[in-house]
């Protein structure tokens, strides 16, 4: 299999996902398109550790960074939903536009 | 990577029809992600992408990401989401407030095309036909053996961090 199989999927996957972070209004559909984001990152990331494992078995980096990666989404999620709850709570609404309080 | 790389390229044929199949179907079910009316069935196309990245992962042979990505993305991070589509105004048709107008939609188009050029440039320039040549399994106890000891120290700080976002959504969360 070719290195540039998995780059270009994860490349793909990644401006699908800009372009849900941009098009998209809803806070929740924002969150989704944003894990789109980070799971484009992790296809990347096992794969130049395959590469990096045929030529040194020591080396398992990109697998840990890829699992901390999925650590970090997780939290994200948990905290960006968190606000997007209380978000709604305050103005019952989670239409990003709206949400302009912090504009400069 | 020279004739031996060839050769091994030459034998996996099937985990190239996998490959292709499974990543023509990631990237369908991105699109619907991104572009379907119903907020539930957004999530569940979601579901299939992170399926077929795990499934991307075993052709790797990196069994253990593959697990963990089926057990913490499909198994709580999807169920996370279908809860804050529930607790927030809950449609559970097609929805008509989604979407920025289409002037927005084409702009946000035009950049992800723009991206696309640049980065599928920067990568052809950088790889080119570079072969994987042989993938190796990727035990359990070697990624173990590489997070406790290479990386010990960021994978503690992973978790005061998991544990500081965690208080961080109740507190947030909270009724009060």
């Amino acid at each position: 299999m070719l290195v540039n199989q998995f780059l270009f999927l994860g490349a793909v996957l990644f401006c699908i996902g800009v372009y849900g972070v941009l098009a998209r209004r809803n806070a929740v559909l924002v969150l989704l398109s944003i894990e789109l984001i980070l799971n484009s990152v992790n296809i990347n990331l096992v794969a130049f550790g395959a590469l990096w494992h045929a030529t040194d078995p020591a080396n398992l980096s990109g697998q840990v960074f890829a699992l901390f990666v999925i650590a970090i989404a997780a939290a994200e999620v948990g905290v960006g939903l968190a606000i997007v709850l209380m978000i709604y709570r305050n103005r019952r609404s989670i239409d990003i536009d709206e949400v302009d309080l912090m504009k400069g | 990577m020279g004739s031996q790389g060839m050769l091994v390229a030459d034998l996996l044929v099937a985990q190239n029809i996998a490959f292709y199949v499974i990543a023509v179907g990631m990237v369908v079910s991105a699109v619907k992600v991104v572009t379907v009316k119903n907020m539930v069935h957004a999530a569940l196309w979601l579901v299939l992408v992170l399926g077929g990245i795990a499934a991307q992962f075993i052709l790797l042979a990196a069994e253990f990401v593959a697990i963990t990505q089926v057990l913490v993305y499909i198994g709580a991070i999807v169920v996370l989401f279908l809860f804050g589509i529930m607790l927030t105004r809950a449609p559970m048709g097609r929805s008509t407030q989604l979407d920025n107008p289409a002037q927005a939609r084409a702009v946000g188009a035009g950049i992800a095309v723009m991206l696309f050029a640049v980065m599928g440039f920067a990568l052809w320039d950088g790889f080119q036909d570079r072969q994987f040549g042989q993938i190796l399994v990727q035990r359990t106890a070697q990624v173990s053996d590489s997070i406790f000891s290479t990386y010990l120290l960021p994978f503690e700080v992973v978790s005061v961090l998991l544990l500081a976002a965690l208080i961080g959504a109740i507190v947030l969360a909270r009724r009060d």
